[in-house]
C-alpha cells in the first residue's frame, strides 16, 4: 500500500497540475449502459446475479461510466481525472500484472475545442508521469485510427472484416509478423496479398519525417480518411516539439489498440527496458499507459 | 479451403452492403431507447462532491495516522462461501455475482469480515490497521437521509491478544478526535457490552433462541419507540408481554459510569455472570476514557444493540445531536454517524484451527458526513474549488498559440499548475472569465511586446493588479504569491 500510495500521489498530483477535476463512479452500471461498447472483449464483463431488481455489471473500464456521465449531466466540456478499480473475467497471468481486478487512471478532456491542443497535453501528462515514476526509458507509439482503416481500405481489406483485421495487427506488440500474417490469412480469411501489402505499412514507424512520407505515399495519399489522419499527425507532432516531448514518440503504423470507440488519434506507452536486478528475470510488462480520441 | 474461405468473404461483403443499406433507412429505434441513469441506490461523485470527500478523508486518514494504523486494502467481492454466515439477518442484502462458470462471488458487505479473512490468511496475530473503501448493500435506500447501496466506510481496527480495554478505549478516543475535527455539531458516543445485553435478556426471561432477533428490535430503538419495538417483540416475535416489560425497564436507562456502578448492584442483573464481565470491562473503560479527557461525550446507553452477529463485547455508536442546519430547514435525520466495538470471534471462523485473534474496532459513516459538511460549506458561503490551478497562460494577442503551449510546458515542468485555453486565438475576456470561474488566481499573459522585452505580465485575477516579470524570474514569482515551496522535492 505504501507502494501504491507514492504512485497514485505522483500520478494524481500530475493531473491536478494540469487542472483537472477528480470525480467518481459507482463499481457497477446497469447491464445495458455497457453493453455493445466493447467490440471483442464484451465477453470478459463480470455480471451481478438477477437478484430482481436492475441488471447490473461491474465496470469494464472508466471511460464509458465516463460518457454516461457527460451525457447523463449534460455537461459539454469537461477535464477530468478518476482512479478506480475495474473489472475483466481475463485469464489472469499475475506475473505480466494481469490482474481481474486492477486500478486505472484515467486522464480525459471532453469538449469541442481546435484541433489537437487537448491531444497534445494528454501525451504531455503521459511523459511526465512516466518519467516521475523512474521506470527507466519509455517510448509512446502514436497512430490514428483513420490511417489504419485508411491503410486497409487501400491495401483491398474488405469493410466487413476491418475490426477483425485491426485486432490482428495490435498483436504485433506481442508475436512475429508472420504470425499475425498465418492469423489473418488462415483464421480470417483475408487474401494473402491484401496481408502482404499490410505488412509493407505496419512494419514503418518513425518521427516525423515519416509523416511526410506517408503523404507523399501513391496509394494513402489517395485515400481521404488516411489524409486526415496524417494531417492531424503532422500538427500533433508540431505540439509535441513545443511540449519538449517529441524525441519520445514514434508515429507507428502497427498500433491498433482493441477498443471499438477510438475515432482519431492513438497512442500506447511501453517501457524500453524495466529495471532488474542483476540475473534476474526482466518483468515484462507490456504497455504501461495508452488512450486516444 | 481456398473456395471456401472466398465464398464466405462473399457472404461477407454482401452482408456488409445490407447493412450499410439499413443504415440508409434511418437509425434503429429499438437500440436508441435506453436509459441514462446510475444504478439504483448508487451515485456518481461530481468534481465538487469529490473535493468536499478529499477535505473529511483528509481529517480522517490524519487521525488514523496520528494513531499508528498501517493500511491495507482488498478485493471489491470475496468467495461467497468468506461472506456467508456473518451477518445474520442482513445476509439477504448480499449483492451476488452471477454464476458465470467460475467460483462464486459476493459483493462485500463491509470492510470488518474481508480483514478477518486477511488475518487467518496471512496468519497474522497483531496488527493496527485502516481501511477506507466502498461497501454494497441491497438496501432499500433513503437517499435523502444519505442510505445508500454502494457507500464509502472508513475503517480502523486493532487485531491482538493485549491487556483489556486500552485498544478499546483508544478507538473510542479515535473517534471523539474525528468527529470534533469534523466540526459537524456536538455528538455522543453510546457505549454498550453485548455480554450485558445478552444477560439481560436471560434475566428477563428471553429464550435462547429469540437472542438475536429480540436485540434486532432492541437496535430500532433510536429510530422507533418504546411503543413500536414493544408492538414488534410482542406482536411479530412471539414475545411474552412481562418479559417485554421487564426489558423495557433496562432499556430506557443511560448515562454515565454512575449507571454502571447501579447496575452493578442491580439484583437481578449482578446474578448473571455473563451480565457482570461486561459491567466491569465498562468500569474499566470508564477509567480510561477519563484519563483520555472524553468521558463527557460518552454515555452508557442500555437500548443500544447493533445489529450485527460477530460483536463479542463492548459496542459504540456515535450519533450527533443536532445537525447545523440553515435557518428555518429540516434537520437532517442521520441517524448514526460512527459505530463499532470489539468482536474476538470473527478471525477463528476463517483459521482451519479456530486460533482467534481477538479485535476491536470502529467505522465512521462519510456518507452522511459528506452531505453535513457541504451544506455547512454553504451555509458558509465558502467557495469550493474542484481544480487547484494556480495559473492560466493567457494571451492578449492572435498568432500567439505556440509562445502559450511553450510556456505553459515551462511551468508544467517546474512544478507549477497551470492551464491553457486549447483555443488558438482565444479572447482576453473569456480567459479572465474562465479564471473566475474556476478560482484560479493568477493569469500569465503573453502579449508581442512583452516578448521583445523578454517579460512576461502577471496578474493577479481578484486584485486585477498586474506587473511585468522576467521570464527567467516567472516560476519563482508564482511560487512564492500561491505560497508553494520553492524547490519540487
Amino acid at each position: 500500500m505504501v507502494v501504491r500510495e507514492k504512485i497514485l500521489d505522483l500520478v494524481i498530483s500530475c493531473f491536478k497540475r494540469h487542472g483537472a477535476k477528480g470525480m467518481d463512479t459507482p463499481a457497477f452500471e446497469l447491464k445495458e449502459t455497457l453493453t455493445e461498447k466493447y467490440g471483442e472483449d464484451s465477453g470478459l464483463m463480470y455480471d451481478l446475479k438477477d437478484q430482481g431488481g436492475e441488471l447490473l455489471s461491474l465496470r469494464y473500464d472508466l471511460t464509458v461510466p465516463f460518457a454516461r456521465y457527460l451525457a447523463m449531466n449534460k455537461v459539454k466540456k469537461m477535464k477530468r481525472y478518476h482512479v478506480g478499480k475495474v473489472w475483466r473475467r481475463e485469464s489472469p497471468t499475475i506475473v505480466q500484472g494481469r490482474y481481474r481486478e486492477f486500478c486505472q487512471c484515467d486522464f480525459d478532456i471532453a469538449g469541442q475545442f481546435d484541433p489537437m491542443i487537448p491531444d497534445a497535453e494528454c501525451l504531455k501528462i503521459m511523459c511526465e508521469i512516466l518519467s516521475g515514476l523512474q521506470l527507466g526509458d519509455f517510448l509512446i507509439k502514436v497512430n490514428d485510427r483513420r490511417i489504419v482503416d485508411g491503410m486497409f481500405a487501400v491495401c483491398g481489406v474488405p469493410e466487413s472484416k476491418f475490426r477483425a483485421i485491426c485486432s490482428s495487427i495490435d498483436k504485433l506488440d506481442k508475436m512475429a509478423w508472420k504470425d499475425v500474417r498465418h492469423e489473418m490469412v488462415v483464421k480470417k480469411g483475408l487474401a494473402p496479398e491484401v496481408a502482404d501489402r499490410i505488412g509493407d505499412y505496419v512494419q514503418c514507424h518513425g518521427g516525423v519525417s515519416l509523416v511526410e512520407q506517408m503523404f507523399q505515399d501513391p496509394r494513402l495519399s489517395q485515400n481521404k480518411q488516411a489524409l486526415e489522419g496524417l494531417g492531424d499527425l503532422k500538427l500533433l507532432f508540431e505540439y509535441l516539439t513545443l511540449f519538449g516531448i517529441a524525441d519520445k514518440i514514434s508515429f507507428d503504423l502497427s498500433l491498433a489498440r482493441g477498443l471499438d470507440y477510438y475515432t482519431g488519434v492513438i497512442y500506447e506507452a511501453v517501457l524500453l527496458q524495466t529495471p532488474t536486478q542483476a540475473g534476474e528475470e526482466p518483468l515484462n510488462v507490456g504497455s504501461v499507459a495508452a488512450g486516444g480520441r | 479451403m481456398a473456395e471456401r474461405a472466398a465464398l464466405e468473404e462473399l457472404i461477407e461483403e454482401e452482408v456488409a452492403k445490407l447493412l450499410k443499406l439499413k443504415a440508409q433507412l434511418g437509425p434503429d429505434e429499438s437500440k436508441q431507447k435506453f436509459v441514462l441513469k446510475t444504478p439504483k441506490g448508487t451515485r456518481d461523485y461530481s468534481p465538487r462532491q469529490m473535493a468536499v470527500r478529499e477535505k473529511v478523508f483528509d481529517v480522517i486518514i490524519r487521525c488514523f495516522k496520528r494513531h499508528g494504523a498501517e493500511v491495507i486494502d482488498t478485493p471489491v467481492f470475496e468467495l461467497k462461501e468468506t461472506l456467508m454466515g456473518k451477518y445474520g439477518e442482513d445476509s439477504k442484502l448480499i449483492y451476488d455475482l452471477k454464476d458465470q462458470g467460475g467460483e462464486l462471488l459476493s459483493l462485500r458487505y463491509d470492510l470488518t469480515v474481508p480483514f478477518a479473512r486477511y488475518l487467518a490468511m496471512n496468519k497474522l496475530t497483531n496488527i493496527k490497521r485502516y481501511h477506507i473503501a466502498k461497501v454494497y448493500r441491497r438496501d432499500n435506500p433513503a437517499m435523502t437521509r444519505g442510505r445508500y447501496r454502494e457507500f464509502y466506510q472508513c475503517d480502523f481496527d486493532i487485531a491482538g491478544n493485549f491487556d483489556p480495554m486500552i485498544p478499546d478505549a483508544e478507538c473510542l478516543k479515535i473517534m471523539c478526535e474525528i468527529l470534533s475535527s469534523l466540526q459537524i455539531g456536538d455528538f455522543l458516543v453510546k457505549v454498550n457490552d453485548r455480554r450485558i445485553l445478552d444477560g439481560m435478556f436471560a434475566i428477563c426471561g428471553v429464550s435462547d433462541s429469540k437472542f438475536r432477533t429480540i436485540c434486532s428490535s432492541v437496535d430500532k430503538l433510536d429510530k422507533v419507540s418504546w411503543e413500536e419495538v414493544k408492538n414488534e417483540m410482542v406482536g411479530e416475535k412471539g414475545l411474552a408481554p412481562e418479559v417485554a416489560d421487564r426489558i423495557g425497564d433496562y432499556v430506557q436507562q443511560h448515562g454515565g459510569v454512575s449507571l454502571v456502578e447501579q447496575l452493578l448492584q442491580d439484583p437481578k442483573l449482578s446474578q448473571n455472570k455473563q451480565a457482570l464481565e461486561g459491567l466491569g470491562d465498562l468500569k474499566l473503560l470508564f477509567e480510561y476514557l477519563t484519563l483520555f479527557g472524553i468521558d463527557d461525550k460518552i454515555s452508557f446507553d442500555l437500548s443500544l444493540a447493533r445489529g450485527l452477529d460477530y460483536y463479542t463485547g463492548v459496542i459504540y455508536e456515535a450519533v450527533l445531536l443536532q445537525t447545523p442546519a440553515q435557518a428555518g430547514e429540516e434537520p437532517l435525520g442521520v441517524g448514526s454517524v460512527a459505530a463499532g466495538g470489539r468482536y474476538d470471534g470473527l478471525v477463528g471462523m476463517f483459521d482451519p484451527k479456530g486460533r482467534k485473534v481477538p479485535c476491536v474496532g470502529l467505522s465512521i459513516g462519510v456518507e452522511r458526513i459528506f452531505s453535513i459538511v457541504e451544506q455547512r460549506l454553504e451555509a458558509l458561503e465558502e467557495k469550493i474549488r474542484t481544480t487547484e490551478t494556480q495559473v492560466l497562460v493567457a494571451s492578449a494577442q492572435k498568432k500567439l498559440l505556440e509562445e502559450r503551449l511553450k510556456l505553459v510546458s515551462e511551468l508544467w515542468d517546474a512544478g507549477i499548475k497551470a492551464e491553457l485555453l486549447y483555443k488558438k486565438n482565444p479572447k482576453l475576456l473569456n480567459q479572465l472569465q474562465y479564471c473566475e470561474e474556476a478560482g484560479i488566481p493568477l493569469v500569465a499573459i503573453i502579449g508581442e511586446q512583452e516578448l521583445k522585452d523578454g517579460v512576461i505580465k502577471l496578474r493577479s485575477v481578484t486584485s486585477r493588479e498586474e506587473v511585468d516579470v522576467r521570464r527567467e524570474d516567472l516560476v519563482e514569482e508564482i511560487k512564492r504569491r500561491t505560497g508553494q515551496p520553492l524547490c519540487i522535492c
